[in-house]
């Protein structure tokens, strides 16, 4: 903490001996470095826009972004998990305004594998992904994961599970949704960024995930839809809440935004693994910004309010490209009437 | 700057105090002296912050864990249940493997490189030696996860598992599954992370030994490699016994190459082809994002263990020492 608080201090000081020459508004952010090259495209154009206004973003991790924007170090902080009740009350308390969530992008994870002479996108039921993680389903051939895939011919080899070392949103997203396809799951394992894993071998960040399952015959993890797409990594479909067996790809992320945006909370702490709908891809999540409610320097509120009008008209038209998903429009509508919120 | 005002201070009123010290100002010993004083104090100054630092910062993890914080083997971010007993357990087994292999052959190529193979080829291979101690760690994990991971899966532990694994006793050592990643994979690649340094410095060492050494030695009777092995090793063991040192603080606190290649899975296993894990990995692995407060205490307070373990492991390297010397009667 001591490190990354020097490091933002350090980029801080420097940022705003740069910003001081040209006499024109600079805003600080940290977190979540899933969205970071799609932040640092939008904080790009939008500087091109409005080069009076320079947005500097630093991807130090999600939990390091909550540690900053607590702290006051940074304007403002990013995340792939939504700050806990704890931790907004905390905030209340340091700095006496309140924090609030803006969902930005959506991301997905994908279940990624080698297994010897199978080429064809396997289907996975929930209760075979909870197993697997749980270390109760051992081998490939087993019913629960063979039913599904007809055809297709497993060997008699015990699977080698693959998870994250490293604390990560991409394991929140992942363990989140086992959480909700399982009992069992929740009260053993658990939702987080680092999980006590009954099972299974831990790479480091998404290339060592990858790395691990294609080196290993018999093995399973998950990645990033994104780091999928971009490596051409072929990966499975998920069976979503309504047993449908659906593969990611951006239509299918949004889809299950839209499905759980329809009771979207105000404050847009919401989870969309396992959202309802046939399409809708069940490993999928928002990523947020974290924004103070209330602003000391004017100018940097109506920056932050600026910056948000345009991410959410415009700057959606950047996601696909990146291979981001977008946001459904009935939360875009949300989010527009929510930035009257920052004071 | 302070301690210039100490010696200030210290120095006596009279006159002609004071003038023998501008004297020995101007002449730069005391500069010196004072400079050199400040920086030796600056380093104590900085192991002694580092120490409160942790200390102080881990204050939540030890008031609710205690001494079972070293003892118990879960590790728990969701529940907020924290063991260091598995990554101390990593640190130590890596390290001692990569210390088996890595000092005889260190010590071999050194005795080499000093003793028998001409100057010119000793001089040209002591410079690239000298340079893959340079080589950043994150290489020698690539190295590893290419060419010693893929090795260990497909030839070397089948082959352990098949051979040693069988026999009572240390087959228990290996056994499977074995994944490739693992103890042993680490200690290799850490293995083959320290062996230049214990190359560089033992040859620096043993080429100061005195040339009348091994003459007196050779007059003897004594043949060429019992002079090496019987005088020349024995009076350079102190300074090999550094390089030792240097080359254990190394594995204890290497990170990036071994989080590459153990797997990262914190259990305590006797096969020495399971997957682990060590304490610098955990570290660079949960740090960034780690957001409760105990859960960020418990990972300081890894790294106030790490930090005791290699201090205690230097101390027990030196009476190590001090007692063979005794037993041996040498004196170097």
């Amino acid at each position: 903490m001591r490190k990354s608080l020097l490091v933002v201090s350090l980029v801080l000081c420097l940022a705003v001996v740069i910003a001081a020459q040209g006499g024109g508004v600079l805003l600080t952010g940290a977190g979540a470095t899933f969205p970071n090259p799609m932040y640092s495209k939008w904080f790009d154009v939008y500087h091109t826009l409005h080069s009076n206004i320079e947005i500097n973003y630093q991807s130090i991790g999600s939990g390091g972004g909550i540690r900053q924007v607590l702290a006051g170090t940074v304007d403002f902080g990013a995340s792939d998990g939504p700050m806990n009740d704890d931790q907004i009350k905390e905030f209340k308390q340091k700095r006496g305004v309140d924090i609030l969530h803006f969902p930005t992008v959506l991301g997905a994870d994908v279940p990624t594998y080698n297994v010897a002479g199978i080429t064809t996108d396997l289907n996975f039921t929930q209760k075979a992904l909870v197993a697997v993680f749980l270390g109760s389903i051992r081998k490939w051939n087993d019913p629960e994961i063979t039913g599904p895939n007809p055809g297709v011919k497993f060997p008699d080899s015990d699977i080698l599970v693959v998870h994250r070392s490293d604390g990560s949103g991409t394991t929140y997203v992942w363990t989140d949704f086992l959480a909700k396809a399982s009992g069992e799951w929740k009260s053993k394992v658990g939702t987080g960024t680092s999980v006590n894993w009954p099972v299974g071998l831990g790479g480091k960040g998404n290339e060592g995930v990858a790395g691990l399952v294609k080196q290993t015959p018999n093995s399973l993890g998950y990645v990033e839809l994104v780091y999928a797409i971009q490596n051409k990594m072929p990966y499975g479909q998920v069976q979503n809440a309504d047993g449908k067996f659906v593969k990611a790809d951006l239509a299918s992320v949004t889809a299950a935004a839209a499905e759980a945006s329809k009771n979207m909370p105000d404050d847009f702490r919401v989870s969309i693994t396992n959202a309802l709908g046939a399409t809708a891809y069940p490993v999928s999540s928002f990523t947020w910004l974290l924004i103070p409610s209330q602003f000391s320097d004017p100018a940097k509120r109506d920056a932050i309010k600026d910056f948000l009008k345009w991410m959410l008209a415009d700057g959606q038209n950047y996601t696909e490209a990146l291979s981001y998903a977008r946001l459904p429009k009935p939360v875009i509508a949300k989010e527009e009437q929510a930035i009257s919120r920052i004071k | 700057m302070s301690a210039t005002v100490n010696v200030m201070e210290h120095a006596v009123p009279p006159e002609s105090k004071l003038r023998a010290l501008l004297r020995r100002l101007r002449s730069g010993d005391e500069v010196a002296h004072v400079l050199t004083l400040t920086f030796a104090a600056s380093i104590l100054l900085i192991t002694g912050l580092l120490v409160r630092e942790l200390w102080v910062t881990s204050h939540l993890s030890r008031a609710k864990f205690g001494w079972m914080f070293l003892w118990t083997s879960t590790w728990d971010p969701i529940f907020d249940n924290f063991g260091a007993l598995p990554f101390i357990y990593g640190t130590m087994v890596t390290s001692v493997l990569a210390l088996l292999i890595a000092v005889p052959v260190g010590l071999a190529s050194a005795i080499f490189l000093s003793e028998l193979a001409p100057r010119k080829i000793s001089n040209s291979l002591s410079f690239l030696i000298d340079l893959l101690a340079a080589v950043p760690s994150v290489i020698y994990g690539l190295l590893g996860v290419f060419i010693v991971v893929p090795l260990m899966r497909e030839k070397i532990g089948p082959m352990l598992i098949a051979t040693i694994g069988q026999v009572p006793g240390i087959g228990k050592f290996f056994q499977p599954p074995n994944y490739g990643v693992g103890f042993f994979t680490a200690g290799i690649v850490l293995a083959i992370m320290i062996v230049p340094f214990i190359i560089s410095v033992s040859r620096e060492v043993l080429i100061t030994v005195p040339r009348e050494q091994r003459e007196a030695a050779l007059a003897l009777g004594a043949t060429r490699w019992e002079a090496t092995w019987k005088v020349v090793v024995p009076w350079a063991r102190p300074g090999i016994m550094g390089s030792v040192f240097l080359a254990l603080a190394r594995a204890l606190g290497e990170t990036m190459a071994v989080t590459m290649v153990i797997g990262n899975d914190p259990k305590i296993a006797a096969s020495l082809l399971a997957p682990g894990y060590t304490i610098a990995a955990v570290i660079a692995n949960e740090f960034t994002e780690a957001t409760g407060d105990l859960y960020l205490s418990s990972l300081i307070e890894l790294g106030l263990v790490l930090f005791l373990m290699t201090f205690i492991l230097n101390g027990l390297a030196r009476v190590l020492i001090i007692a063979t010397e005794r037993g041996g009667g040498h004196s170097a």
